[in-house]
């Protein structure tokens, strides 16, 4: 690790305050799951970093609203969430990082791929610019939206559940605060300079807004290890229903794209039908029709499949 | 790529010489102590927003009911202030990345990894490590009447997360073990032995109940 400055704001004004509006200068540590991994590893050097520890306020969870600072296991335990959320943060790997991991954290932690994290950038390049993950081990990697420059998948698990629920997120800046839609929350970067989410570096996420009404959702992920481990793919869901018909669906798999995928593929497939067997079925397969696996992940697009279906399944209980 | 440094021990501790590799340490951590004394004027004087380093802050922790002073900077984080600078070697460092448990100490009562927390950022706060544990209570006790251990590296973070799953979950069933102790590897593959410690370590801890 770089040696770094440390900040302890007490208000979020004054930890803007604290923040550079250039990347690179200055990060925001609230668990510290990913942020200690990303500066042992020097991929992030930043000369200060600014703690939300002492920013009070932040760390409230309700149906509705959820603060950025919340731990993911004051989320699986409170009372009256959506089933797609709390099934998505009680898949979070270990006991320990969910006591030390925030939800805010979840959302906002860096891409998984094995490149980026050894160094080649979040594009990962070689030094002549030549990408390297479609010839490269990309078992894990984008299933869809990976027409490049970008090949990570987005590594939220919290991101599909939310963007299902329809959430919107609150961040706050040098120029005030901002409701985004978690959806817009996530953006596939062009270039080298730009990062995986919609944040300026000098913005803070501070909570999560979940509207309410009645929607039946549920989240279906699969993992190579059912404890401690990422997921390959991921599925959230969330059904408005009226009597035994799908009014509208929302439907978002993760860990397949450089960002949350929202498939309206899948949702059209699934709206004005009743759950069965056979339309869960039809929209899981929907969901994937327009895949464009790698040279080493075309496991993964039978794994999507089978977790949209589940989830679709797991919603209408 | 230019090469990583992903330790905070002073390259010199790697070569041989006529100390013991902790000793060393120790001195070393005394020299950076002084140097951080010179710092200490501009820490007191920090700016609005409690801005503190990059050189070596006064910090206190609480570690075990007792409280600690030392002069860290703070990228340190608590497992090397616990072992490099406490010389509280009971919690291991293992991968440094918060993937494998062996650095597990119990924070406000909760199961945390201390590879992956600030020491600066546990200050105010309930530290417990493996050296508050007696051989005789439940969890160690059960741990060495189910040989649930080979080679004992992971064992004092598994004692601690055993430990802390135990407080929060009294009555647990063999499938909340596991997932109580998902967040911990064992690379000797001593799980069963694990699994019957914690469960049988679970009819005497506090609010258990009985047989």
């Amino acid at each position: 690790m770089q040696a770094f400055e440390y900040a302890s704001p007490s208000s979020v004004k004054e930890a803007v305050g604290l923040l550079s509006s250039s990347w690179g200068e200055t990060d925001v540590l609230a668990g510290g799951t990913d942020l200690l991994s990303l500066l042992k590893e020097r991929l992030h050097t930043p000369k200060r970093v600014v703690s939300l520890r002492n920013v009070s306020g932040l760390n409230g969870v309700s149906a509705t609203q959820i603060g950025a600072t919340a731990t993911i296991d004051a989320l699986t335990k409170s009372k009256g969430m959506p089933a797609a959320l709390v099934q998505a943060a009680e898949g979070i790997t270990s006991p320990q990082m969910r006591v030390m991991g925030t939800v805010g954290g979840e959302l906002l932690q860096r891409p998984r791929c094995w490149y980026f994290r050894n160094g080649y950038g979040l594009l990962a390049k070689d030094s002549s610019g030549k990408a390297l993950v479609p010839g490269g081990e990309n078992q894990y990697h984008a299933i869809l939206g990976n027409k490049g420059p970008a090949y990570f998948v987005s590594a939220s698990s919290l991101a599909p559940a939310l963007i299902a629920l329809d959430a919107t997120v609150t961040v706050v800046g040098p120029d005030g605060e901002e409701e985004i839609s978690a959806e817009k929350l996530f953006r596939t970067p062009a270039g080298d300079n730009e990062r995986e989410n919609a944040l300026k570096p000098n913005q803070i996420l501070i909570a999560i807004k979940i509207p309410g009404g009645a929607v039946k959702s549920a989240t279906y992920e699969v993992r190579q290890r059912q404890l401690m481990d990422w997921p390959l793919v991921g599925a959230s869901v969330a059904l408005k229903m009226n009597g035994g018909t799908v009014e509208s669906a929302r439907i978002v798999l993760g860990h397949v794209a450089p960002t949350p995928w929202r498939s309206s593929e899948a949702e059209r497939a699934l709206t004005g039908k009743s759950i069965s067997e056979e339309t869960a079925m039809a929209a899981a397969k929907a969901a994937v029709a327009g895949a464009t696996p790698l040279s080493r992940n075309k496991h993964k697009v039978q794994l999507a499949s089978v977790a949209v279906k589940r989830a679709i399944l797991r919603a209408a209980g | 790529m230019s090469s990583k440094k992903t330790t905070e021990e002073p390259p010199q501790t790697r070569q041989s010489n006529g100390f013991s590799r902790r000793t060393f340490i120790q001195g070393v951590g005394v020299g950076t102590g002084t140097a951080g004394a010179l710092l200490t004027t501009e820490a007191e004087a920090a700016p609005a927003g409690g801005v503190v380093g990059p050189g070596p802050v006064p910090m206190t922790l609480k570690i075990n009911g007792k409280s600690r002073s030392l002069e860290a900077e703070p990228r340190v984080t608590l497992l090397d202030a616990l072992r490099n600078r406490l010389d509280m070697t009971g919690a291991k460092k293992v991968c440094d990345r918060a993937t494998c448990g062996a650095c597990t100490v119990i924070v406000d009562g909760q199961p945390v990894y201390s590879c992956t927390m600030l020491a600066i950022e546990a200050q105010g706060r309930e530290i417990r490590t493996i050296e508050s544990m007696s051989p005789n209570d439940p969890v160690p006790r059960n741990f060495v009447k189910h040989d649930a251990q080979q080679c004992g590296f992971c064992t004092p973070g598994f004692v601690m997360a055993c430990q802390s799953f135990l407080e929060n979950n009294p009555n647990p069933s063999q499938a909340d073990v596991e997932a109580g102790l998902s967040g911990n590897i064992c690379r000797c593959g001593t799980y069963v032995g694990l699994r019957m410690a914690a469960l049988d370590a679970a009819k005497e801890v506090k609010g258990a109940r009985r047989g």
